[in-house]
């Protein structure tokens, strides 16, 4: 997660290492102008040079740390709205609610994209520059890394004393024997040995380099995650249908077949994925307080070839439930919801009946007590004035576990003792007026200005009817299950999930991943009396802010120098707070 | 499926259980502050009157320091006192026995938290008070842990179960819900992965959150009592290393409720409230990681920040269930 110079080169490996020098852009050696954004002492004011300069600085300061982590502070900020206010793209209806109640801050708030932060243009300012930051950050950083991984291990610096982790020991042997064991011991490491021109070695050595790797992986992938978000949005499209069961299809050939339907701006509904649906039983189970248990919609299904056979063709079954959503053609079905659908005949005094089973919407989730209205037109009337007159709608409630009584509510979600209390109205409708109009109720304005008359309100159970002024009879026959589908297609869903778990694994890498160095000064011993023994210094240096080297020296220490550097290393630990003893692990 | 009364009974005696051992716990942490002052000023009192040593045993290790009545006896005070004497301060007996009635509680709390599970018959998330459980036996088992790898900072153990302790409190009174069966959406092993990984973050991320808290006490506050509390860098040390590994695990909880979501709403992201807010935490965490790393920001800055995150992540798991609407609405209350 680091961006700034931490993993980059110190100036020199024996410098403080607790805090390196901060400059976030090595000074252009070419250039007068230092990076912190000051005006060029050279050219003429308002000159090219100045636009470069001031452009240069910009970029600067764009891609530095700094601006990254406001970037990403203003992204956490401007989210929250998001969270907090209605959004559109969710619960369009509280939006008019929240509008009505705050009568000035409501319309300024929608003005302003507050009800649709998600694409509104500011927070796409947002995300926009801390990409480019971070694209802007990473490209210098990947051709840095990939030179870093070709480069050897610095060299070893003058005086491993003043590094956080040192040691030295006079050890047994030549000083080959012990530059053989530092070998052995460095396995895994990237080490570079040197003679030191009097009969002596230095080694040092590096190593962690797939932190770095990690850390680009990681940034990277935000970015492919990024892309793939955005091709989904705008290649993939959303519908929703209610579909009855007993053997009801859908198919998705085109979006006039939805309820409702969201297409990405690239979609234009002429090619979506072809297959089709059909919705056989669907069974809910309820605890006994009316809970919900279980949905399943048993259903079949035609994709490919199976559609050339028409709807008498094979259908393949699915158990369509709330968590196994039926994969097909590319889409996804799901089953979002379920409702039920009262059947009504209309017998007319000609003896004609007109039968209807349309979905009613649930009012109340909890007892799936339902409302809706059930339209008819009167048959046999050529004359359209006459036919406007004797429209008839069954609206009211649908109770599935009716309480009984006069006024009837739901007891129970089931289909136990189904019960409608409805309002038979007559006239004109208003189906023709032009405007659209909902399905599950009738027009409040047709009622208020008399083109609507209320003739009977009544009470039903299934079997019973209601006989109007006209000889008109209504019958309540039976009550079906209806499901709502949604059908979902994401081409970049995979995409998505690829990079997702490539930022997973950078994060692990990035963040356990320690790069750390090591070295050592072999040389013979200068005492006459230790002829043929070796003077071995060592010392090592974390790299990175989560130090947690001390346990990792202390092993190399205890198998280089043994027991000899053990105590003197001890000393200089637990005076530092950056790697005693109990700077155990990477992770607390 | 049925529920079994009985181990659901048995899951609230434990979990009220629990709740008495933390507070307890938390007490005795208490009294590891209020003996820093105490047996220095007893001291003083005894000295005038000359009295000879109290029969107390326990407080001879306090008693020996009259000479000098203001030293306060720090955590090195005492050399002579070692592990298994009697002599020990009471300050290290008060917070040795805190820790192990921490232990105690974790473990009745696990107890709790499995015969729930075993009541119910399915992984025990499935609610708000299930949830916040969890939340807070993942950060008393987090802070065992953190306490096991550096013991200096036991002190600390008050302000990690004094948030423990309320949200525990607020779940059993307020929150609760009979064990019950979940809803069809909630039937998913990916409730077992995604709320797992959710809760165990959460636990984390408020220990590190408690730790900058008392990190940014330490650095702007001069009030005494502090003085008992760890050092500031090695408070700021803990907020970081348990944050490194909170915030893959986090990242980690994200992508698995995005799969859920996939497979039970229809699309992997959406926007929901609880999508949001979790986005929000998620780069929150990633200003104090980069915060880390820039200059000016590394200690005071990126523990403001920590802090942010720990609000924000208490606003997601209580606002947003109990005042939004959205698909996460599943707190059972209300």
């Amino acid at each position: 997660m680091t961006r700034s110079t931490r993993d980059a080169p110190a100036p020199s490996a024996a410098s403080e290492p607790s805090e390196p020098p901060e400059p976030t852009e090595p000074p252009e050696p070419t250039e007068p102008t230092g990076a912190d954004g000051a005006p060029p002492v050279s050219g003429p004011p308002g000159g090219p040079r100045t636009l470069l300069s001031w452009a240069r600085n910009t970029w600067r300061g764009l891609v530095s740390m700094r601006t990254a982590l406001v970037l990403l502070f203003l992204l956490a900020v401007a989210a929250l709205p998001g969270a907090l206010l209605p959004q559109r793209s969710l619960n369009p209806a509280k939006i008019t609610e929240y509008r009505d109640q705050h009568p000035w801050l409501g319309p300024l708030l929608d003005r302003l994209g507050f009800f649709d932060v998600f694409a509104s243009p500011w927070f796409a300012a947002i995300y926009l520059l801390l990409f480019v930051s971070l694209i802007g950050c990473l490209t210098p950083r990947t051709l840095e890394y990939a030179r870093a991984c070709r480069a050897r291990p610095v060299v070893t610096p003058r005086n491993l004393f003043r590094l956080p982790h040192h040691a030295s020991a006079l050890v047994d042997g030549p000083p080959e024997q012990a530059l053989e064991q530092v070998r052995s011991r460095l396995r895994g490491w990237r080490v570079r040995e040197e003679p030191d021109g009097a009969g002596g070695y230095t080694v040092s050595a590096e190593k962690g380099y797939l932190r770095e790797a990690g850390n680009l992986v990681f940034h990277l992938a935000l970015v492919g995650l990024l892309i793939g978000f955005a091709v989904g949005k705008l290649f993939g499209y959303e519908g929703q249908v209610i579909v009855l069961t007993g053997g009801n299809q859908f198919c998705n050939s085109g979006i006039l077949g939805y309820d409702s339907f969201k297409a990405g701006n690239l979609v234009d509904g002429t090619s979506l994925n072809q297959f089709c649906v059909k919705v056989d039983t669907f069974n809910a189970q309820y605890l006994p307080n009316g809970q919900p248990d279980h949905y399943e919609a048993a259903i079949g299904y035609q994709a490919g070839a199976d559609l050339a056979a028409g709807s008498d063709g094979p259908w393949r079954p699915y158990q369509l439930k709330v968590n196994s959503p039926l994969r097909v053609a590319g889409d996804r079905v799901y089953l979002l919801g379920h409702g039920y659908a009262p059947t009504f005949t209309v017998t007319f005094p000609d003896g004609t009946a007109r039968t209807q089973t349309i979905q009613w919407k649930p009012a109340d989730q909890s007892t799936m007590l339902s409302e809706g209205a059930t339209k008819f037109d009167r048959p046999g009337l050529a004359d359209e004035a006459s036919r406007r007159q004797n429209q008839i709608a069954v609206t009211g409630l649908l109770a599935p576990t009716s309480s009984g009584g006069k006024v009837i509510t739901s007891v129970f979600p089931a289909l136990l003792h189904p019960e409608v209390a409805v309002d038979v109205v007559r006239g004109d409708l208003g189906l023709d007026d032009g405007r659209g109009q909902s399905i599950f109720e009738v027009s409040q304005a047709q009622l208020e200005s008399g083109a609507l008359k209320r003739v009977a309100r009544q009470n039903l159970q299934p079997g019973e009817q209601i006989r109007l002024d006209d000889g008109t009879t209504v019958r309540f026959d039976s009550v079906t299950q209806w499901v709502d589908l949604q059908i979902s297609h994401d081409p970049a869903e995979d995409f998505v999930l690829v990079f997702a778990v490539l930022i997973l694994l950078g994060l692990g890498t990035s963040l356990t991943i320690k790069r750390r160095r090591f070295w050592a000064k072999i040389r013979p011993a200068q005492a006459p009396a230790d002829q043929g023994r070796t003077v071995m210094e060592i010392g090592g240096l974390a790299r990175t802010d989560q130090a947690g080297y001390g346990e990792e020296f202390g092993r190399l220490r205890a198998a280089l120098l043994g027991a000899a550097g053990a105590d003197e290393s001890e000393n200089t630990n637990t005076s530092r707070p950056d790697g005693g003893p109990r700077d155990r692990g990477g992770s607390a | 499926m049925p529920v079994n009364a009985t181990l659901a009974t048995y899951s609230d005696y434990a979990f009220h259980s629990a709740v008495g051992i933390y507070l307890l716990a938390m007490l005795l942490h208490l009294g590891e502050y209020a003996r820093t002052r105490v047996p220095a000023a007893l001291a003083r009192v005894r000295v005038p009157a000359g009295a000879p040593a109290i029969a107390d045993a326990a407080s001879a290790a306090t008693d020996v320091t009259p000479a000098d009545p203001t030293a306060a006896p720090g955590p090195a005070a005492g050399p002579a006192a070692s592990a298994d004497q009697p002599g020990r301060p009471w300050r290290e007996r008060f917070g040795r026995m805190a820790v192990a009635l921490t232990v105690l509680g974790a473990l009745v709390q696990i107890g709790s938290v499995a015969t729930r599970g075993f009541a119910v018959g399915r992984w025990p998330w499935g609610n708000m008070y299930e949830f916040i459980s969890a939340v807070c036996l993942m950060a008393v088992l987090t802070w065992l842990y953190v306490l096991r790898r550096s013991p200096a900072i036991r002190p600390l153990g008050a302000f990690v179960l004094l948030p423990v302790e309320v949200l525990l409190f607020l779940a059993g009174s307020a929150l609760y819900v009979r064990p019950a069966p979940v809803m069809p959406a909630l039937q998913s092993y990916w409730l077992t992965i995604h709320v797992t990984a959710v809760s165990l973050a959460s636990g984390l991320l408020m220990v590190s959150g408690v730790a900058s808290v008392l990190y940014l006490l330490r650095r702007y506050s001069r009030a005494g009592w502090l003085d008992v509390l760890p050092a500031a860098d090695a408070l700021d040390r803990v907020a970081y290393r348990v944050t490194i590994f909170a915030f893959p695990l986090y990242t980690f909880a994200i992508i698995c409720g995005a799969i859920w979501a996939e497979a039970a709403w229809g699309r992997f992201w959406g926007w929901d409230p609880k999508e949001t807010v979790a986005f929000v935490v998620w780069v929150v965490y990633a200003c104090y990681l980069h915060a880390r790393s820039t200059a000016g920001w590394r200690t005071g800055g990126a523990a403001w920040i920590n802090v942010c995150g720990l609000a924000a992540v208490l606003f997601n798991l209580f606002f947003i269930n109990l005042v939004t609407t959205g698909l996460h609405s599943y707190a059972g209350v209300g």
